[in-house]
């Protein structure tokens, strides 16, 4: 469910940061204005930990010969509550981001979105708390899990579904797209709340006092409207953003464009950029990428009877061309060479790496 | 002291601690040059191939002042492939469009597309990874900071990232109890909540000893992040160069420039 990089657009990523980071400050300012201890700093950081460490082991599922681990965002919000549990889940999706390449950068927005938001605001304090309440230990207490665990996977592999389609990178039509994703996320669901009910369960009889001690700030009043707030605005954004996105796809081009052309060209003529500018004058045939407004107003309406047919070979056929590719095996031949080259003079001897790489 | 295979991410982290001119780098500097260098390239349309190709210059370049060893780099890349593979194989499937055309072999748009989604994941993957390894968590939580982000945050992401590997290595050793009890059979269900409970208590056990340590040692409530870095005219000539270089790169297509002038001086 984590969302890479080269999926999404920088619209819709930057869309989803904005949103995940609000909420986080909101979080952030939560808890340090409520929150009755400082010791709930050194508690937050090892339970992030703790989410990595679970996810190491797994139990076996019967009859399917696969496994299942915890996800952590249910779990960290009957520890912590909403708020905490927000922050804690977006730090253990950073790290991942960060050091173990599960998901990227610029998905990280809708990543902490996807896997942080609905766990912790919609499926604990409105389905999960209202249930259980302290009966950790009931039926009741397992079915809750499950049923909260089943909404947030589904809210947020539906959210993924929306936001890959709207950065419009891949072309798996909609409602494929989410026919893939919504039957795995129910499943993983379903061993998600049995897992977290199975440890809740266990602590409970153990060490209750961790139970009861950790949620009970009651400050819920403000919550709903809030929660109501972000899922219309992710809605609407979403839709808004995909299509402008969609209409106008290259806002960072035309605003480099300005700025490139105003401002540094008209100040002093580089002389790569002129260079480059006579290079472009004498070759192009297309002035920019041939598909760019025609694919993008209508990714799939484009039929191949629209363009002329293509005479000689070495001809410019749908917008990559014979000398882009040339070009670009070139560029990427380079690049490794420069690496290569670089990597073979002897390295000075100021590094206090242990394992500086010798070729 | 085993840590299992999926948690070995103490390579990235081992890699940070060198002291090469782009570690001494301004945090902020790379943490923004590389936001500058993901929009970039993902920024371009659908079946962009060539012109992303120069950006591969980048993490090249990085990898190589990081004298970051390109073999570790490349299987982390791997591991993370898989997802966006599958998905990206639904392209070729959906879009038969033609595309591109050399001689008698017609390559549709799909495939077009499915290589620029690979292409992308190699460059942002690529960029993150560089990223960390020359810069590490603490320099990173710092630039963090410094840029804005919370600061219950950051201290939230180095309190994580301190106790990572102590509890992994606790995970670690009860999987292999566990492993050793049960002949090498998987965990059954029923004993998954108490193992992962017991991981559980002693976590937040764990927590409690660390605030009364924090405490012992006059903690107030605030904790005290290092690296108060400046920022200097290197980091600002590094990041405007690479700013440069991208605008560039993403106005012209350099590697279709490239092609031509090859070809037209070829024939």
């Amino acid at each position: 469910m984590h969302m890479a990089d080269a999926l999404i657009s920088p619209a819709v990523g930057g869309t989803m940061w904005l949103v995940s980071g609000g909420l986080l400050a909101y979080c952030a300012r939560h808890i340090r204005t409520t929150a009755s201890g400082d010791h709930l700093t050194p508690l937050m950081g090892v339970l992030g930990a703790f989410i990595f460490a679970a996810q190491m082991i797994n139990f076996s599922i019967p009859a399917t010969g696969s496994s299942g681990h915890l996800g952590g965002g249910l779990i960290l919000a009957i520890l912590l509550g909403p708020h905490a549990a927000f922050l804690v889940m977006a730090s253990v999706l950073t790290v991942q981001a960060l050091f173990f390449q599960d998901g990227g950068l610029l998905a990280l927005g809708c990543n902490i979105f996807n896997l942080g938001f609905y766990s912790a605001f919609v499926a604990y304090p409105l389905i999960y708390r209202p249930l259980v309440r302290d009966r950790f230990n009931s039926p009741m207490a397992w079915w809750a899990a499950v049923l909260a665990a089943v909404v947030s996977l589904e809210l947020g592999a539906f959210s993924v579904v929306l936001q890959t389609k709207a950065s419009g990178i891949t072309e798996l039509p909609f409602g494929t797209f989410a026919a893939l994703m919504l039957p795995i996320h129910m499943a993983i669901g379903i061993g998600e709340g049995l897992a977290t009910a199975a440890v809740i369960a266990f602590v409970s009889k153990t060490y209750p006092e961790v139970l009861s001690r950790v949620p009970a700030t009651p400050a819920r009043t403000s919550l709903r409207p809030l929660l109501a707030l972000f899922i219309l605005l992710a809605l609407i954004i979403g839709g808004v953003l995909s299509w402008i996105a969609s209409t106008n796809p290259d806002g960072l081009e035309w605003s480099i464009t300005r700025i490139t052309g105003k401002e540094t060209v008209a100040g002093k003529p580089g002389e790569i950029h002129q260079r480059l500018a006579e290079i472009q004058e004498k070759t192009a045939i297309l002035p920019d990428y041939g598909f760019r407004s025609s694919d993008a107003e209508s990714p799939r309406a484009e039929t191949p009877s629209e363009e002329p047919p293509a005479p000689a070979w070495p001809q410019v056929d749908a917008g990559t061309t014979l000398a882009g590719l040339v070009g670009g095996f070139l560029t990427l031949a380079l690049a490794v060479l420069i690496g290569l080259a670089a990597r073979g003079r002897p390295t000075p001897a100021n590094s206090t790496a242990s394992n500086s790489p010798s070729p | 002291m085993s840590l299992s295979s999926n948690m070995r991410m103490g390579s990235l982290d081992e890699l940070s601690r060198a002291n090469f001119p782009i570690h001494q780098l301004d945090a902020r500097a790379k943490v923004m040059t590389t936001a500058a260098f993901i929009i970039g390239v993902l920024s371009f349309p659908r079946q962009t191939l060539s012109a992303l190709t120069p950006f591969v210059l980048y993490p090249v370049v990085l990898a190589t002042l990081g004298r970051l060893p390109v073999g570790l780099l490349a299987r982390k890349l791997l591991l993370a492939l898989p997802f966006v593979l599958v998905l990206a194989l639904f392209n070729p499937w959906y879009n038969r469009t033609p595309g591109l055309r050399l001689g008698p072999l017609m390559i549709s748009d799909g495939w077009i597309s499915f290589a620029s989604i690979l292409l992308r994941f190699g460059l942002t993957v690529g960029a993150t990874l560089v990223l960390v390894a020359c810069t590490g968590m603490h320099r990173l939580g710092a630039a963090l900071q410094q840029l804005g982000v919370p600061r219950l945050f950051v201290v939230q992401l180095l309190f994580l990232y301190r106790y990572l590997f102590v509890l992994a290595d606790q995970a670690d050793r009860l999987r292999q109890g566990a492993a050793m009890r049960s002949a090498g059979r998987p965990l059954p269900f029923r004993a998954y909540g108490p193992m992962v409970g017991h991981l559980l208590i002693r976590s937040i056990d764990r927590a409690q000893r660390v605030y009364r340590a924090m405490l012992s040692r006059g903690f107030d409530g605030e904790v005290r992040l290092l690296h108060p870095s400046a920022f200097r005219w290197t980091d600002a000539a590094f990041t405007a160069f690479w700013l440069l270089a991208f605008g560039i790169a993403r106005r012209w297509n350099l590697a279709e420039a490239l092609g031509r002038l090859l070809m037209g001086t070829l024939g």
